[in-house]
């Protein structure tokens, strides 16, 4: 560690330009403000001068204010005793726990070898019929969710914590309200899984650009685990705050934006992120759900879009539920029949486009038209459908969803208009409620 | 001696080195970072006495005074027997092997030889003592899987020489020497069976360039028919994502009629790359019984995730394999994954050298990058005679899916087909949502002749399907202004017949082992019974009684679509068919 007192030269935005020798790109610093260190990360070297982004922000910082360097890039503490721990944006607990002993690990590591993947084959269950049965999460799967503000976001990011089959979950925060924060703290909590959940939380009341650390520490230490065989589902929200932070550190930098004020390399620093999701063979793997909420409710904002490009499809929330028809696991087909029963793929699809004949009978009404007979059936199971499967609260095993949804056809339709296969109506299709 | 330099600036994957001697534009630099490891990199900009360059790898760590170590070579590949079957990392590092020296994730500043070293070869001479030779010239042939995969006297050998000594036929490593030559100057000279090209420069070592016209058959109706691809030729696949882009390139890269597929998955998703890289060894390559499809398969993945210089390197590594390949008389097609991300990495680096940007800050240069690129794609004919010949696919992934931004324009200013894939097809679950109303191809009339050996009014026939497509489109549209009540039968029967078109000829079942691809003996099959169906005069009582009609005879298709060619099921639906097309009307 060498501490380098010096002159700040320049300071903008979240950037401080100073002299310094025998720096290394990505080195991290610690600007020492009278009361307060500020971490920062060195971006660009050039002569004598380097450039560091501030991760605290620098209002406050002064040009006399002394810059340690520390020898090494952005590390995290990485070990068991994580487990049940809460850590800001910058590493440092922020539980009133003590600092953890263990080693430290560098975070933004090399890509895995993609000669190493294998194709996932294994679902994770998490009990929410709108996942399990009709968008399955499958291991190693990258997903955002998409919606806005207001909506229930982070209600299912932590039910999805609290019920789905995974040895740790590590859960990242950017810009997190207190009250939500609170609301994950106390969910994990009163639920009982707080001793597998580690969590960095960037509020919304800490340095904008802080959040930027977030998802490489969540991914490093799930990185490790997952080495060490886990099974680590991260939850990340809200990844738009991410995004928004890319843009300002690379407006400071007087980077030319692309699209919407946003750098060029968007798509690569955000796809620098989703891909640590990973199946290890053997080993453990790390399944990542994140949350993006898009600017004015826009799928072509350029933060959205971009992660479309680089994950493997998207939830959709909107009005409080999970939107069977824009939301879409593109892995669910590696495990859809294959590891679960043998009636989902048929019943999967029978039910959304029967919801989907549903919808369409409603614009009928909306549009003044008559309704037929057929209609009215197909509005009676759309309401029972959105009631029974696809309200949030509705909490049961992709078995006895399955089962569920055999009842609500036998409720509804002849086995006939459902165009299923005989076969599985034999099988399956409920005999004590035949109409 | 390599030419030593120092670094000066750094900033992002760009370095700034002084040098005191000679620098050359593109050539290879190693930067000796601290921690001892060697990045490779590229020289992209020379200014008096400093130059840019592009690490190829993470920069972390890089401090000025760093040693850079000028190798006055330019960026290569290594060519030779043993490419088929690899999968290689943008700079055409072999993954697998590195994965044995790394572990688990890919580490910086390790790089092996592309071609194996220890593997012998089947070699026989062609060639023999006291021929005269000169650069491209064959001088004899190993088997690589089904092919001849014949060894050159090296493309890039200046002037001519004589072959003072021939290896026998017999069993060598790529290393091993199978040719001694003496140039004019009486210099002698080692050949063996590996050489070097540089990867931004095209391999022209060939007689002539040829006019495309012969069809490329992908097994995909609506591009085979429709959007014909020609051998030689190119086409791009734009679409927003999750349209179905890289499904169509899989689904092409399995059936495709040619001899060798290069995969270039060009920062995209690793998860994609792994299904062709596992489930290739078991699928059967459909034009060679007995033989896999990885046995004509090359791999370049340089993923999302990976080092974006290696991206904009990566499509030129794929390009130079392919024309290495269409050498010895193949046709090779690249499929890149995406062309969009290669754009990208130009952006980032034209950015950090702060040129003034063009639209949507992609660099000025991008329209002929772009050109530049898909012109390698070519049919030729070689000094022997042979026909050989590169096709290139590539698919763009247009910002907010919005085909008006620069590199959906560049790319279809320069390709010879085009391949739009739209939301409101893929979300109505229209698979491949190939857009026929906006796709078009050159080849349709450019190959006409070839195509209308299938039938002399193939080319016609399809003109007339559009047409059809067209019109029943606008019956649609009007239709849903005006209300089926305000439609004529006449106009209501054009419409059923351009959603009858659609649902059995244009869509395919990627998931049915049948449907999935179709031989170009198939396709004109269907699309005669299809076109009679079109042609045929429909009338109705009531709308509901055509929707009926046309109900029933696209489910009757769809079935005869998915049973095997030729089979029981096959000519029982066919018989079925056939019984409508000759009904009263
Ligand atoms: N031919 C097809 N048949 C059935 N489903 C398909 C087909 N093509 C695509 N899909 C569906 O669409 C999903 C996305 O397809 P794909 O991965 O090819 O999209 P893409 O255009 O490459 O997207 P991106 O730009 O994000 O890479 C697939 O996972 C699959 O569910
Ligand atoms: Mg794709």
């Amino acid at each position: 560690m060498r501490e380098i007192i010096t002159k700040i030269d320049e300071i903008t935005g979240n950037i401080a330009t100073l002299k310094a020798s025998n720096v290394g790109l990505g080195e991290l610093a610690v600007v020492m403000s009278p009361g307060r260190s500020t971490p920062g990360q060195v971006i660009r070297i050039s002569g004598d001068s380097a450039t560091l982004q501030i991760f605290g922000g620098t209002k406050g910082i002064s040009t006399s204010d002394k810059v340690r360097f520390l020898g090494h890039p952005m590390q995290v503490k990485y070990g068991e005793s994580l487990l049940g721990r809460i850590f800001n944006g910058s590493g440092v607990p922020i539980d009133g726990g003590p600092e953890p002993v263990e080693e430290e690990i560098p975070i933004g590591g090399p890509s895995f070898n993609p000669a190493n993947r294998i194709i996932p084959r294994q679902m994770i269950r998490t009990n929410i019929p709108m996942i399990d049965l009709f968008n399955s999460l499958v291991i190693s799967q990258k997903l955002p969710i998409f919606s806005v503000p207001g909506e229930p976001y982070n209600q299912l990011l932590a039910r999805v914590g609290m019920q789905a089959d995974a040895d740790i979950i590590v859960l990242g925060g950017m810009g997190l309200k207190f009250d939500d924060f609170t609301f994950f703290r106390r969910t994990f909590e009163e639920s009982g899984v707080m001793n597998r959940v580690i969590m960095f939380i960037h509020q919304a009341s800490d340095p904008v650009v802080e959040c930027l650390l977030v998802p490489d520490m969540s991914l490093a230490v799930a990185e490790r685990f997952a080495e060490a065989g886990k099974k680590v589902l991260v939850l990340l929200t809200d990844m738009t705050n991410f995004a928004d932070s890319l843009k300002e550190i690379s407006i400071s930098m007087e980077q030319i934006p692309s699209n919407r004020g946003y750098p060029g390399d968007l798509y690569s620093q955000l796809a620098a992120r989703y891909e640590k999701a990973v199946d290890i063979e053997g080993l453990g793997s790390i399944t990542l759900l994140a949350v993006t909420t898009m600017p004015g409710d826009d799928v072509t904002h350029p933060i959205p879009d971009n992660t479309g490009y680089i994950t493997e499809g998207q939830f959709y929330l909107r009005r409080g539920v999970i939107d069977p028809f824009g939301s879409l696991s593109r892995l669910k087909q590696n495990v859809v029949s294959k590891v679960t029963r043998k009636d989902h793929n048929d019943i999967m699809n029978t039910m959304v486009r029967l919801f989907s004949d549903c919808r369409e009978s409603r614009n009928k009404i909306a549009m003044g038209f008559k309704v037929s007979k057929w209609d009215e059936t197909l509005l009676a199971y759309g309401s029972d459908f959105e009631k029974e499967m696809m309200d949030l609260n509705v909490n049961m095993s992709i078995e006895d969803a399955l089962d569920k949804c055999w009842e609500m056809l036998a409720r509804h339709f002849e086995p006939m208009q459902t165009g299923l296969k005989n076969d599985l109506v034999a099988e399956f299709w409920p005999k004590t409620l035949e109409k | 001696m390599p030419v030593h330099g120092k670094v000066v600036a750094a900033y992002g994957n760009m370095v700034t080195a002084s040098f005191d001697e000679s620098v050359r534009q593109n050539e290879v630099a190693y930067i000796l970072a601290s921690d001892g490891s060697k990045l490779k990199s590229e020289v992209i900009r020379v200014r008096g006495n400093n130059c840019n360059v592009q690490v190829f790898e993470d920069t972390k760590g890089i401090k000025i005074g760093d040693t850079v170590e000028f190798t006055g070579d330019l960026l290569v590949v290594e060519l030779g027997p043993g490419l088929l079957q690899q999968i290689y990392d943008g700079l055409q590092n072999p993954l697998p092997k590195l994965s044995k020296a790394t572990g688990l994730f890919l580490k910086r500043g390790i790089y092996f030889e592309a071609l194996d070293r220890s593997l012998k070869w089947d070699f026989t001479p062609l060639a023999k003592q006291g021929d005269e030779i000169c650069a491209g010239d064959i001088l004899g042939w190993v088997p690589e899987g089904k092919f001849t995969h014949q060894i050159f006297v090296p493309f890039n050998f200046i002037g001519k020489a004589k072959i003072v000594k021939m290896a026998d036929a017999g069993s060598y490593t790529v290393d091993n020497v199978i040719a001694e030559v003496e140039n004019e100057a009486g210099k002698r000279i080692l050949l063996n069976m590996v050489q070097q090209w540089p990867i931004k420069i095209p391999l022209k070592n060939y007689e002539e360039r040829l006019l495309p016209t012969e069809p490329l058959v992908t097994g995909c109706r609506i591009i085979d028919s429709f959007c014909p691809v020609a051998k030689g030729g190119t086409a791009c696949i734009p679409g927003p994502f999750g349209s179905g882009k890289t499904v169509l390139q899989q689904l092409i890269s399995r059936y495709a009629d040619v001899d060798i597929i290069i995969v270039a998955a060009c920062g995209e998703r690793a998860g994609e790359v792994v299904e062709t890289l596992k489930e290739f060894p078991h699928l059967a390559d459909p034009y060679s019984e007995g033989r896999t499809l990885i046995e004509r398969t090359v791999i370049i993945c340089n993923t999302s995730s990976m080092p974006v210089a290696a991206r904009e390197a990566s499509i030129y590594t794929a390009i130079t394999i392919g024309e290495y390949y269409r050498q010895m008389g193949l046709h090779v097609l690249l499929l890149a994954d995406s062309t969009s991300r290669w754009a990208q990495a130009l952006r980032e680096m034209s950015g950090r050298l702060e040129e003034i940007p063009g639209e949507e800050a992609f660099p000025a240069y991008l329209q002929s990058r772009i050109a530049e690129f898909y012109e390698r794609a070519c049919c030729v004919r070689l000094k022997s005679g042979k026909i050989g010949s590169v096709s290139v696919i590539g698919t763009v992934s247009p910002a907010g899916g919005n085909f008006e931004e620069p590199v959906t324009q560049g790319t279809l200013a320069v390709v010879g087909a085009f391949h739009g894939l739209t939301w409101a097809r893929s979300n109505a679950r229209r698979f491949p949502a190939i857009d026929p109303l906006i796709s078009w191809s050159k080849y349709l009339d450019q190959m006409a002749e070839s195509l209308n050996k299938r039938d002399p009014e193939w080319v016609n026939l399809i003109k007339k399907t559009q047409k059809i497509m067209f019109e029943g489109n606008e019956v649609k549209k009007r239709m849903d202004v005006v209300g089926e009540e305000g439609t004529s039968a006449a106009d209501f029967v054009l419409m059923l017949k351009a959603e009858f078109l659609d649902a059995v000829y244009l869509q395919q079942n990627a998931f049915d082992n049948v449907d999935a691809y179709n031989t170009l003996e198939r396709q004109i099959y269907t699309f005669g019974k299809v076109f009679k169906i079109l042609q045929k005069d429909i009338a109705i009582k009531d709308k509901d009684e055509g929707r009926q009609t046309f109900f029933r005879l696209t489910s009757l298709f769809k079935n005869w679509n998915s049973s095997e060619w030729q089979s029981d099921k096959f000519r029982k639906l066919e018989n079925e068919v056939n019984a409508f097309i000759g009904s009263e009307k």
